[in-house]
């Protein structure tokens, strides 16, 4: 005999939700009721201003002023949607792509270059920022936003923590076991999946046969939704019910976006992927559709975004300048490791002076 | 006090004193942890503090991380330290780095406990010794205590400092024998050594397991020897080594840990590099072999024992 006990238990159904579809038009149902207009053109400038920030370390890095770095291009209304939906107290775990992130929460943007001109100091994410240093190794950040959502529901203050992790993240083991313990513990914790579609070389249907990465969800007991991750009006909308719903619940939401550009200026995407799919995604643009909304409601024109051109302009050279006077200093390194420097690390250092080991 | 009741009771004083000090782990709570370790303290402190975690041995300490850099003091517990490998990114990765990748922004104030060595008939990846993975790293303190009074102290120390601190228990010593153990909150240097006993013509560096297998070899045959229980592996008290060393002219390093490329390598480094015109003979290893931790029918052959230990002091005795 075979029966279905599960029907009850498992309802296959991850919702879309799409609000401002890529014409600029927008379905006024689901339209966000604290979304104001100064609101909406804070994020227009914000997802232009990421773009042209990327550029710029983009252009640097080709110039040898800048580390490998991981572009953004394209995944701003992700990014824009998610972090303009934090509260003020609320905090955020990124991966290593979340620049856009970074800059809605204030993080100087010095630091963002001191950062990805390869020094330490750049890690130093000021407190009012209320998010951790970039993490590398991909998806092992998930659990220490479940750490962070232990300890805010812990001492109940209240916050929640949204945590950023690509579709190559969720195949990883620490995505699954941190969700799992976010579930078991109800922990205010939102999971912002920004499915750009790659990783590194490797496409959305060669990380899982599973058919949304939402529906990861579903195997730890965690409410999951798809939004179309290039529209910031759904972004926003799902990411502040989310938060809303964080003092009861987790919640993961995926994003669906596409990596404009390369994994990160080390790898040529045109070796493993087909112009023609780039193309199809130029289209869905979310800077292009949020300016036609703009327009079309006159809420923006050309010359509002010529002087805001200008304004993000001289704010990434002052920061680069400020970014490259930026002059390290060796004796941190030794001065970090630890609350106390033990003898063996002082011995280096002393020796390193002593020897002039570092004159060149 | 036996070595379990020894950190049974620093515990509860640690929690006692500081509403952030959190302990959480596999079995930990009803079940009071596999070895009783954390036994009565869901009770006396509750289920968000005393936390029976899913079975993710990164998760666990990848939370504990989190926990850490919101200012709380978490104690992980991993079961055995064979199932701490599961969990050795977020440690090497993440606990090690946090402060130095950010330049002292954040930081990592977590104790992670687990059961260490063998010699007890445990199944397979229950006996292991894998201190020297961990003392590689900086920005990991590895400790090691010996006896009850060391475990307790060793553990406040460690919960009171804000770096990531792994305390290494080793299993045979939970309950091998009791020592008078002060009810009250004390601590155990960090990063020095201890002499526990004085002697001219050899120095005997361990710790850990070996330290009553070498006391008991030493005591029966009457050697002159200084014994150096080292406590803390990393940062290891190497003046206290050398100048020991110095003295006697003569060393030889224990560890139950495999031979090649282990805690006794580093140790005889060191003593090559700062004092060795001061030796009269050859620094002399005795600890297992170089293959992983055996089935429990063969251990007998594999941890070192007090004849082992003899023989090596009767040889450089002789050099």
């Amino acid at each position: 005999m075979v029966v279905s006990l599960l029907s009850e238990v498992y309802n296959g159904e991850i919702k879309y939700m799409q609000i401002l579809d890529e014409n600029g038009n927008v379905d006024a149902s689901l339209f966000p009721k604290d979304l104001d207009d100064s609101k909406i053109i804070q994020m227009y400038k914000y997802m232009n201003f990421a773009r042209a920030i990327d550029a710029k370390l983009l252009s640097m890095q080709r110039q040898g002023r800048a580390v490998t770095y991981a572009p953004l291009l394209g995944e701003e209304a992700t990014q824009v949607g998610s972090a303009m939906a934090m509260r003020p107290n609320d905090f955020f775990v990124p991966s290593f792509r979340q620049h856009a992130v970074y800059l809605v929460r204030g993080l100087p943007l010095e630091k963002h270059f001191i950062y990805w001109r390869g020094f330490e100091d750049g890690g130093a994410i000021p407190k009012e920022v209320r998010g951790l240093p970039v993490t590398v190794p991909v998806g092992s950040q998930v659990p220490h936003a479940v750490g962070l959502a232990y300890a805010q529901k812990y001492k109940k203050t209240g916050s929640a923590v949204l945590v950023y992790v690509g579709d190559g993240g969720t195949s990883e083991g620490d995505f699954y076991e941190g969700i799992n313990f976010a579930g078991v513990f109800k922990l205010p914790l939102v999971v912002i999946i920004e499915n750009n579609q790659w990783a590194i070389s490797v496409p959305r249907r060669m990380q899982t046969a599973a058919q949304t990465l939402a529906q990861k969800g579903i195997a730890v007991g965690i409410d999951s939704i798809q939004v179309d991750g290039n529209d910031v009006f759904a972004v926003y909308k799902a990411t502040k019910d989310a938060i809303e719903a964080s003092h009861e619940k987790p919640t993961i939401i995926e994003c669906i976006t596409y990596r404009m550009s390369m994994h990160t200026t080390a790898d040529d995407p045109t070796k493993y992927r087909e112009d023609a799919e780039v193309e199809a995604w130029k289209r869905k643009d979310p800077i292009d559709r949020l300016k036609k909304y703009l327009y079309s409601r006159n809420l923006w024109d050309d010359k509002k975004e010529n002087s805001m051109k200008e304004e993000q302009t001289k704010a990434i050279e002052d920061a680069v300048r400020k970014a490259e006077e930026f002059k390290p200093d060796p004796k941190s390194m030794f001065e970090h490791v630890y609350s106390f420097m033990p003898e063996i690390l002082k011995e280096e250092y002393d020796e390193s002076i002593r020897e002039n080991f570092w004159q060149g | 006090m036996n070595m379990v009741g020894a950190i049974n009771n620093a515990l509860e004083l640690l929690m006692k004193e500081n509403e952030n000090v959190i302990l959480l782990g596999e079995d930990i709570g009803k079940d009071g942890g596999v070895f009783r370790v954390t036994d009565g303290l869901l009770d006396k402190f509750g289920p968000e503090r005393v936390i029976d975690t899913p079975l993710a041995e990164s998760a666990i300490l990848g939370t504990s991380i989190g926990m850490a850099l919101a200012g709380l003091h978490p104690i992980p517990e991993i079961q055995f330290a064979g199932f701490m490998y599961e969990g050795f990114a977020q440690l090497i990765n993440h606990a090690a780095r946090y402060r130095s990748r950010t330049r002292s922004a954040f930081q990592v104030p977590m104790t992670v406990r687990t059961p260490v060595s063998g010699g007890v008939r445990t199944l397979e990846h229950h006996a292991e010794s894998p201190e020297a993975f961990y003392s590689h790293i900086g920005g990991l303190i590895v400790v090691e205590p010996s006896n009850p009074y060391d475990a307790k102290g060793l553990l406040i120390k460690a919960v009171h400092m804000n770096d990531p601190v792994l305390f290494l228990e080793p299993t045979k010593l939970y309950r091998l024998f009791k020592q008078e153990v002060p009810e009250d909150m004390y601590e155990v240097e960090i990063g020095k050594a201890k002499v526990i006993r004085e002697g001219k013509e050899l120095t005997i560096i361990t710790y850990g397991t070996m330290v009553k297998v070498v006391q008991n070899v030493v005591e029966r045959k009457g050697t002159d020897a200084e014994i150096i229980d080292i406590v803390t592996i990393n940062p290891l008290d190497e003046s206290k080594i050398i100048e020991s060393v110095k003295k006697t002219g003569r060393v030889i390093i224990v560890h139950e840990a495999e031979h090649s490329f282990g805690v006794g390598a580093e140790i005889a480094a060191r003593i090559a590099e700062k004092a060795i015109y001061s030796l009269d003979a050859p620094i002399l290893r005795v600890t297992s072999h170089s293959f992983p931790y055996p089935f429990p029918g063969y251990e007998q052959y594999y941890i070192p024992n007090e004849i082992k230990v003899e023989k090596a002091i009767d040889k450089i005795m002789s050099m």
